[in-house]
């Protein structure tokens, strides 16, 4: 299934760097996202869309993890010729990510 | 406390709505974006009373007699590069309302280091970018505006100091709102762990009705009345723990699931969150959903602050323009693509020298690039809009390239239309050069205006 229906999202930007925090639907989704969407994974999925490497943090505490994807906007800010020049809807392409769910 | 403005160009009802929907002690209104600096120290090289952000100051105008009746104070970055001149067009109006010898405005400079800049360098603060490494001699020649970011310290001593309303330049976001709880409840310098959990409390409301069903992604359809939303309010205490709940009656929710969505909002390496006051570990937060619209959030911790402050530089970079053209079906997809291929080699025989041509297809490919085309029949697509960007030093290929969309509505793929708007104009591209100076090369100043 696509994370969509495990999980929500929120990005933003820290100049050409776009931020996706990607935050369990249920607590009991959480280790499913651990173990599945990994940094690797996460950089193959936006491959060709950016130009930097994937660095991922994990919250447990919230259920969550937060995604830096580096070179993401295309200089970022003003600079950037992007429609999503601060990266504010990346967070939905993550949900794109098919994962399966253990029984 | 509440926000009134999550940023500049937020709703203007939103001040007026916090202040009058139910008691609030702190009013924070967040104006300053990365680039905003460059814009207002422009207007302020041409008329030296500007260089603020000027909505402010009607806002203050609609709600300046309700917050001196309830005692409600204010902390604003309205100030941008001239917090003095904020602080006089308010108290211009305050007197207007009658509100003199009633009024106390507290002003916090020291943020600006334009004309510290070559001091600075001199003295061997290189200034070097956090993302490229690059000294900022570079680009030196070109720099517009140059920034630290502060922390709440000079904001609580406005408020020790009586103002009503602290008015400042560049400082956090956090600030604004950790600054009052510093003050009421007198938390000491280092106690980081208190300091986090303002600093936390601080981010997740810095973006207004961002945590309070706005922007708000999960279970979005069943957010009531986004129409009448409500801002979200913290309720401090001084252990540090604290609520987040809105006004009784309005629309929006305060869930865990939408605050959490907030709290990751900009985030970097989550268990250090570097503010001028501390560094805020969002790992250890706990959230749990306290009653209707209201959630509770403990467990903070921080550690101590570092021995730098942010610095945020504008800088002139080049020039950027983007056109629009829509195409219709059947073959939408296909035309705008074609007509993209076209424009691209017009461009290349006329040798025009872009660092970057961005292409979009929107209806199609805009936001999520070649993910949403995996899934999508493009065939079927009623219509779809093209976007090219070029980007470039050289102004005269950004505005030759500004020339070349409108001939392809005639001698370009069929189906077009969508110009109504006229050929695009070049823009200037002011930059954003982070860097990080040692605190002690940056000294913050307060002062108290009587109105």
């Amino acid at each position: 299934m696509q994370l969509v229906e495990l999980a929500h999202a929120r990005s933003g930007d820290k100049g050409d760097t776009a931020n996706v925090g990607l935050i369990a639907l249920r607590p009991e989704y959480y280790p499913t996202l651990v173990k599945q969407v990994t940094a690797a994974r996460v950089a193959r999925h936006f491959k060709g869309m950016i130009t930097g490497p994937v660095e991922r943090f994990e919250l447990p505490n919230l259920h969550a993890l937060n995604f830096l994807l580096h070179g993401a906007l295309d200089g970022g800010g003003t600079i950037s010729l992007k429609t999503d020049a601060q990266g504010k809807v990346l967070s939905t392409a993550l949900l794109r990510l098919v994962v399966e769910l253990p029984r | 406390m509440t926000p009134g403005q999550g940023f500049w160009g937020d709703w203007l009802e939103a001040p007026h709505r916090q202040v009058t929907g139910g008691p609030v002690d702190y009013l924070m209104m967040d104006y300053l974006a990365e680039v905003t600096m460059s814009i207002l120290q422009k207007q302020k090289s041409r008329d030296p009373s500007l260089g603020y952000a000027k909505d402010f100051v009607p806002s203050m105008e609609r709600i300046l007699p309700i917050v001196a009746e309830r005692g409600i104070k204010v902390t604003a970055n309205a100030g941008g590069v001239n917090p003095r001149a904020c602080a006089q067009a308010v108290a211009d109006v305050a007197r207007r309302l009658g509100l003199g010898g009633k009024l106390r405005i507290g002003i916090v400079t020291g943020d600006d280091l334009l004309g510290r800049l070559e001091g600075l360098l001199a003295r061997g603060h290189e200034l070097r970018n956090l993302d490229t490494g690059r000294p900022l001699s570079d680009v030196r020649d070109r720099v517009l505006a140059a920034n630290a970011y502060l922390g709440a310290r000079p904001i609580v001593e406005a408020l020790r100091q009586g103002a009503d309303v602290v008015i400042t330049g560049r400082v956090t976001d956090t600030g604004l709102t950790l600054a009052p709880m510093i003050h009421a409840f007198d938390w000491p310098a280092d106690a980081w762990d208190l300091l986090a959990a303002g600093t936390v409390a601080g981010h997740t409301i810095e973006c207004g009705a961002q945590c309070s069903g706005g922007n708000c992604l999960v279970d979005w359809k069943r957010i009531p009345d986004l129409a009448n939303v409500g801002y979200p309010i913290v309720e401090a205490r001084p252990d540090g723990t604290f609520e987040i709940t809105k006004h009784r009656g309005t629309g929006g929710r305060i869930s865990v699931a939408g605050v959490t969505e907030q709290l990751v909002y900009e985030m970097g390496d989550p268990a250090a969150y570097i503010t001028p006051d501390c560094i805020a570990d969002f790992t250890t937060i706990r959230l749990e959903q306290a009653g209707r619209d209201r959630v509770r959030v403990s467990g903070v911790r921080g550690r101590p602050a570092t021995e730098k402050l942010k610095v945020s530089v504008a800088y002139f970079y080049g020039y950027k323009a983007v056109g629009t053209l829509v195409y219709a079906w059947p073959d939408a997809y296909e035309k705008a693509r074609a007509a993209d291929r076209v424009l691209r080699r017009r461009l290349e025989s006329l040798g025009l020298r872009f660092e970057a041509i961005h292409t979009e297809l929107l209806g199609a490919d805009a936001t999520h690039g070649r993910l949403a085309l995996e899934d999508l029949a493009v065939e079927g697509l009623p219509e779809v809009q093209l976007r090219i960007g070029v980007r470039s030093p050289d102004r005269a290929a950004v505005e030759r390239f500004t020339r070349e969309l409108a001939p392809l509505i005639l001698n370009g793929p069929p189906s077009v239309t969508g110009f109504a708007g006229g050929r695009p104009k070049p823009e200037e591209i002011v930059a954003y050069w982070p860097a990080l100076l040692d605190k002690s090369m940056v000294e913050p100043c307060v002062e108290i205006v009587e109105v």
